[in-house]
Formats: structure tokens, C-alpha cells, sequence
């Protein structure tokens, strides 16, 4: 097995009062596709948003590469090769698609810029086709393209991916997660993701996690979890 | 005095708008407006001494025609024919292709402009009635021109939203007042004094970008709303502070300052002056167009800084700022420094166009620098169209030309209650103005954003393809 990318032990994260973390224990290796799932409000968001910093954790420790980086600014942990594609994608929709990819290689100082632009323009067409177009009139899938390639102009050891299929039509999924495949496939990357769409994001991780009131409730691979009746009967049948 | 739209252009809007048809437009309805004006203005009828006689007022006249011209040539250019009509809203080509007549236009408007201002002081040798007045009115309006440039780093690039941006200004100005009047002849003796300004300008410059990060430090995890009243409350610390501090600023009595020289060459009428090292005959035009050169560099220089800034990463990390503070952070920028220096350079620009508005007056008081000026400020910035650097200038000349114009139309007392001037209705025109804006054009006169990079072909994108606020 690969050596360990992250790990979180204990992790605890507040809202003020409310906790919404009740202590995260998790790894990641590398080269591997891991990923959260669970219902709304399990905590999914919280803990990536923790391990990028905002809010930070009350307790426990998150270690990227033997480094902790409970308590560093995020954009110091971004510096470390943690790239987000955050919730709700958060593009930049007055910058042209262009200018957002620019953006995304903040933490590379440009080095490689052409170089990753041409990789990420051959993992979605689509953004080189609308490369001028300001990004706020992309499709919402278009958008949700632009968000993992701007995440990945950043040459990042690891990428977090915070529901890519929110709110896509099926057919887009299906394409999104097919460039997530290839990524880790054939790049090596290391994904962190977190989905509600259980059964695509279950399929695609070699590790996996459920989450719970903010506790992991199941821990596995991908395809034991797909198995599993719980995970069946909770996130798969019925509904989705 | 109204202009109802002809039935013609309102019903078909969609129609591209060409210069004769517009042209054509404008004098008929010049030539209407003055048969019906004639009549009833141009002549007027005065009974005195058991005869009837006619008093002429075409002046008059032709001052009401050609505002009724002029607001006519604005709702075609800006209400009419607004680029994309309703229906075609919805794709996105016809949005492109009609920006495109914009984009030509404003291709040349900055250069034409700069054209413009550089030559401006020639023109009014040919006309010398314009004189100093209208010299004096071109730097005040530059003034504003550059503090709204200034402010636009702030409000319009990064979009923190200042309302005490005038704290700056006077900063800049005090920073003069007081290094010129009491520490410069104290450190380096009295012969100092006709270069202060000069070496005064970047220490202000200095000072002031100071005071901006003190400001953008405890206001750095604010936004909206909440950093718009801390920073209201620290124009008006400034402000009060200039007032009680006696023994340091003078208080509201204000200080007395030397005037801007001509590196080191005094204009007065006297041996060893301006007029007396270049052997030419004295005339107080030359301090006004000394001084218009003198804030038109200053402008400059604060417009190409800006537009360089904004192509250098600090300026796209402002704008991404502006756009998305969650996902700059989640980027690997460090918003904390990206928001400090935008307050530091804003003020900075400000700090200059305080010093300079010292040298020009020759005294300051904290009477000048009262919020209404960080309003008519942020007017400005709002009014033409945040981010938007030439849309600021036009709506400086607009906001601030027609307070002058205020001042001149003597004919409004007709209309007006008695014991009113019409310069006191200024501020309401500028409100009326507001609420028509953001009616009929709410992102400003300049509503488009040039992308500062572009791959093989530059296109930009009308501000009306994206929802409203978020786009």
C-alpha cells in the first residue's frame, strides 16, 4: 500500500456552538480516489473545508505529507498542494474563463502555464471552445469544468472536490466523473471527494467514507461499501 | 420641460442606431423645440408705461433647446438603444454582435480624450472669456476625475466599499498643510519652501497609504454593509480629529499653506517668479494652466498605474477578491495582503490628490473634507460603472460640470420659489440623476469589463448577458 497523503485524527470543527465535527479520523493515500458521502448536513463540507482551514479545527490534528496544517492559513495550505474546487463551484463569473484558469495557477507563480493549460484544455474541450467567454454565462456544467480545471492549474498533490454533480444533468456527471477517472488514471492525482451522488462517487473510490451527524459512520473501499445493505438502503435505493 | 419619445424610435428600439439617422433626429427636433420656444420664451411680453412691449430672451431660448437636445441624444444613446433589446437577451450571439458598434467607439475614446486634455489649455487661448474660470473648473473636475480613479482600486477593483475615502484626501492634504507650514522650515530653514510640494507629494502619498492600512486592518474581515459604515465612521474620526486636535491642525480655523510653483519659481507678479525667468508678461492664466498640467500628470499616472496594476497578479487577485473572497482564499491568495494593499494604493492616490488640492487652494480645513465629498466621490465611481476607469471620467465631468452649470442658469429662478438660487438644488439633481441611472442603466455608463488577458482574440462581454449583481 502507498504511503499516507492525509490524515485527520480526531478532528473536531465548531459553528460557534454547534459542533458539526465530532472527531474525524481519515487518510488518504496517494495516488488514490477517496471519497465522503452522506446526507445533507452529515458534515461533508465542513470537513474539507477544515482540512483547507476556514473554519479551523477546535481539536484534533490534520497532517498533509507528515506536515500539520491544523492551524495554517488556507492560503498557506493551498501553497502546501491542496487544490479546491469548492462547493457551488465558486468561479469568478465576471473574469473570462481565460482569466479564471489564470487565476487557478496563483500558487504556480505561472510557471507552468501553458503547459497545464494545454492539459486541462484537453480534459475539457469544452472551456478552450469558450476560452474568452466570461464565466458567469457558462453552462452550469461548463462551469463545474472550469472549477476542477482552475483547481488543477495549481499542480496540486491533492484535490478536493466538493459535489461536482450538484445540480448537473446526468449525462454531464457522467462526463465530469469520467475526467476525474482519467485524472487519478493517468496523472497519479490524488482525489478527495465529496458527493451526495453515492452511487458514481462509490464506484469511482478506491477508499471510502460515510458520514453521519458528523461522525464517520462506515469506512471501506468503493466497491465494499457499494455492496454493503446499509449503504444500499440508505444512499442508493430509493431516491437516487 | 419634458421630451416625450416619438412614437418612430420607441417602438422600434431593436433598430441599430446609425450617426445620420441620429444626426437627423437630433435637428428636427432642435428645430421643433425652437418654433415652439419662440413664441412663448424667446418673447416676452412686458407691460409698462400703458404700452406693451417685447423683451427678446433668446438666449434663453436656445439654452432650453439645447438641454432638451441633449437629454434627447442621452435617452437615444443610453434608454433607446440600449445594445441588446428584451428579446434578444436570451442568446448569446446577438449580445455579442451588438457590443461590437460599443467596441469600436470606445477603441478610440480613451486616446481621443487624452488628445483632448493635453490640448486643452491651447483652446482657451483662442477663446478669453473662458479664461481662468474654466481652467480653474477643468483641474477641479480632474481632481475628482483622479480621486475617483483612486477610490475605484478600492470600490470598483476589489470591491470593499468605502465610504470614507475622503479621510485620505485630507490626509494628503494636512500631510502638506503641516509639512510646509511648521516641519520643513524647522528642518531644512525657510529656502525649502517653493519646492514643499514637490517633495511634499510622495511623502503624502506615503502617509496616506498608511493611514489606509491602519484602516483596512480591524476592517478585514468585514464587507457590505458593515465595512461601509466602519469605514464612514473613520472618514468622519479623520474629519473630527482635524477639527479638536487646536494645537496641532488649527482647527476649523484651517492653516494657510504656500502655494504650487513652477519648481521652485513662484507665479506673482514680482522679480524672480515665473513670469520673470521666462521674460513674459504676467498673467494669472499661467498658474491655472500650470496647475491643470500638474494634476492632469497626477491623473495619468494614477490611471496607468491602475491599468498596469490590474494586469500584474495583485490586480487579478483584486478583482477575484471582488468576485469571490472563498474561492481566492481556497486559490492559495492571501486575501488579507491582497485587501491591504488595495486599501494602501487607493489611499495613496488619494493622499496625492489631497496634497494636491492644498497647493492649489494655498489653505485647508477640515471643512472640505466632509462626507458629502466621499458620497459624490463614490457617485462618481458608481455612476460610471465600477471597475470602469473612462466611464468615470465622463461621469466627473457630468457630476461636476453640472454643479458649474448649476451656478450659471440664472434663467431657472422663473421657475424656482423665490429666494432660492439654483446651485441649491445641485445635490437633488445629482439624486434624480442617481435613481434615473440605476433605472435605466444600473451597472453605469461603462458597463463592460475588458478581460486584462486574452487568448488569440480579444472579446469582452456585455455586462447585460449576466444576472444582475452577480455578474
Amino acid at each position: 500500500m502507498s504511503e499516507i497523503l492525509l490524515q485527520g485524527k480526531g478532528v473536531e470543527t465548531f459553528y460557534g456552538k454547534i459542533q458539526a465535527l465530532k472527531g474525524i479520523d481519515f487518510e488518504v493515500r496517494k495516488g488514490e480516489i477517496a471519497t465522503v458521502i452522506g446526507a445533507n448536513g452529515a458534515g461533508k463540507s465542513t470537513l474539507m473545508m477544515t482540512i483547507c482551514g476556514t473554519p479551523r479545527a477546535r481539536a484534533g490534528t490534520i497532517v498533509l505529507d507528515g506536515k500539520d496544517i491544523t492551524q495554517m492559513p488556507t492560503h498557506e495550505i493551498v501553497h502546501l498542494g491542496i487544490a479546491q474546487s469548492p462547493e457551488g463551484r465558486r468561479i469568478f463569473p465576471r473574469m473570462s474563463v481565460f482569466e479564471n484558469l489564470q487565476m487557478g495557477a496563483t500558487v504556480d507563480k505561472l510557471r507552468h502555464f501553458d503547459e497545464d493549460l494545454a492539459k486541462v484544455f484537453a480534459l475539457f474541450p469544452r472551456l478552450e471552445e469558450r476560452r474568452n467567454q466570461r464565466a458567469g454565462t457558462l453552462s452550469g456544467g461548463e462551469q463545474q469544468m472550469l472549477a476542477i480545471g482552475r483547481a488543477l492549474m495549481a499542480r496540486p498533490r491533492l484535490l478536493l472536490l466538493d459535489e461536482p454533480s450538484l445540480g448537473l444533468a446526468p449525462i454531464i456527471v457522467k462526463q465530469i466523473f469520467a475526467a476525474i477517472k482519467k485524472l487519478n488514471q493517468e496523472e497519479g492525482l490524488t482525489v478527495l471527494l465529496v458527493e451526495q451522488n453515492a452511487f458514481h462517487a462509490l464506484r469511482l473510490a478506491h477508499r471510502a467514507y460515510v458520514m453521519v451527524n458528523g461522525k464517520i459512520a462506515m469506512s471501506g473501499t468503493g466497491a465494499e461499501l457499494l455492496k454493503s445493505p446499509e449503504v444500499r438502503a440508505a444512499y442508493l435505493e430509493g431516491g437516487h | 420641460m419634458s421630451v416625450a419619445p416619438k412614437n418612430n424610435s420607441s417602438s422600434d428600439d431593436s433598430k441599430a442606431l446609425t450617426t445620420s439617422a441620429l444626426t437627423k433626429d437630433l435637428i428636427s427636433t432642435a428645430i421643433i423645440t425652437l418654433l415652439v420656444l419662440i413664441p412663448i420664451v424667446a418673447m416676452k411680453t412686458v407691460i409698462g408705461q400703458g404700452i406693451i412691449s417685447i423683451v427678446y430672451r433668446f438666449g434663453m431660448a436656445f439654452a432650453l433647446t439645447g438641454i432638451v437636445v441633449g437629454t434627447r441624444l442621452f435617452l437615444h444613446l443610453f434608454v433607446w438603444h440600449k445594445a441588446p433589446s428584451a428579446g434578444s437577451k436570451s442568446t448569446l450571439t446577438s449580445g455579442l454582435k451588438s457590443v461590437s458598434f460599443s467596441e469600436t467607439i470606445t477603441k478610440y475614446i480613451a486616446p481621443g480624450l487624452l488628445i483632448f486634455a493635453l490640448l486643452f489649455p491651447v483652446f482657451t487661448f483662442f477663446h478669453p472669456i473662458w479664461d481662468k474660470r474654466v481652467m480653474d473648473l477643468a483641474v477641479y473636475i480632474l481632481i475628482y476625475i483622479m480621486l475617483g480613479w483612486g477610490l475605484n482600486v478600492v470600490v470598483g477593483l476589489a470591491g470593499l466599499l468605502d465610504l470614507g475615502y475622503v479621510a485620505f484626501y485630507a490626509v494628503g492634504a494636512y500631510a502638506y498643510a503641516l509639512l510646509s507650514t511648521v516641519y520643513f522650515p524647522q528642518w531644512f530653514g525657510t529656502g525649502i519652501l517653493p519646492w514643499a510640494f514637490y517633495i511634499t507629494l510622495p511623502v503624502a502619498g506615503l502617509l496616506a497609504a498608511t493611514w489606509g492600512v491602519v484602516l483596512g486592518f480591524p476592517v478585514l474581515r468585514l464587507r457590505g454593509d458593515y465595512l461601509a459604515i466602519v469605514t464612514l465612521a473613520f472618514g468622519e474620526m479623520i474629519r473630527l480629529v482635524l477639527v479638536n486636535w487646536f494645537s496641532f491642525t488649527n482647527g476649523p480655523q484651517g492653516i494657510s499653506v504656500p502655494k504650487i510653483t513652477f519648481f521652485g519659481l513662484p507665479f506673482k507678479d514680482a522679480p524672480g517668479s515665473f513670469s520673470d525667468f521666462f521674460g513674459i508678461q504676467f498673467n494669472r492664466i499661467h498658474f491655472y494652466i500650470f496647475l491643470y498640467y500638474v494634476i492632469l500628470t497626477l491623473a495619468l499616472i494614477t490611471y496607468f498605474v491602475t491599468k498596469r496594476l490590474r494586469r500584474l497578479p495583485i490586480g487579478r487577485a483584486w478583482e477575484a477578491l471582488r468576485e469571490d473572497e472563498i474561492a481566492c482564499r481556497s486559490l492559495g491568495i492571501n486575501t488579507t495582503t491582497t485587501k491591504l494593499t488595495a486599501f494602501a494604493i487607493g489611499a495613496m492616490f488619494g493622499g496625492f490628490a489631497g496634497s494636491f488640492f492644498a497647493a492649489r487652494q494655498g489653505f485647508v480645513s477640515p471643512e472640505s473634507f466632509v462626507y458629502i465629498e466621499s458620497a459624490l466621490i463614490l457617485a462618481i465611481v458608481v455612476l460610471g460603472g465600477l471597475g470602469s476607469q473612462i466611464g468615470i471620467v465622463f461621469s466627473a465631468i457630468a457630476i461636476m460640470g453640472s454643479f458649474e452649470l448649476f451656478r450659471e442658469m440664472d434663467f431657472m429662478k422663473v421657475v424656482l420659489p423665490s429666494g432660492t438660487e439654483p446651485i441649491q438644488f445641485r445635490m437633488l439633481a445629482v439624486g434624480l440623476a442617481m435613481v434615473l441611472m440605476m433605472r435605466f442603466r444600473p451597472r453605469g455608463f461603462v458597463t463592460k469589463r475588458e478581460p486584462t488577458v486574452f487568448l488569440k482574440e480579444k472579446k469582452s462581454v456585455s455586462g447585460d448577458l449576466v444576472a444582475e449583481g452577480h455578474g
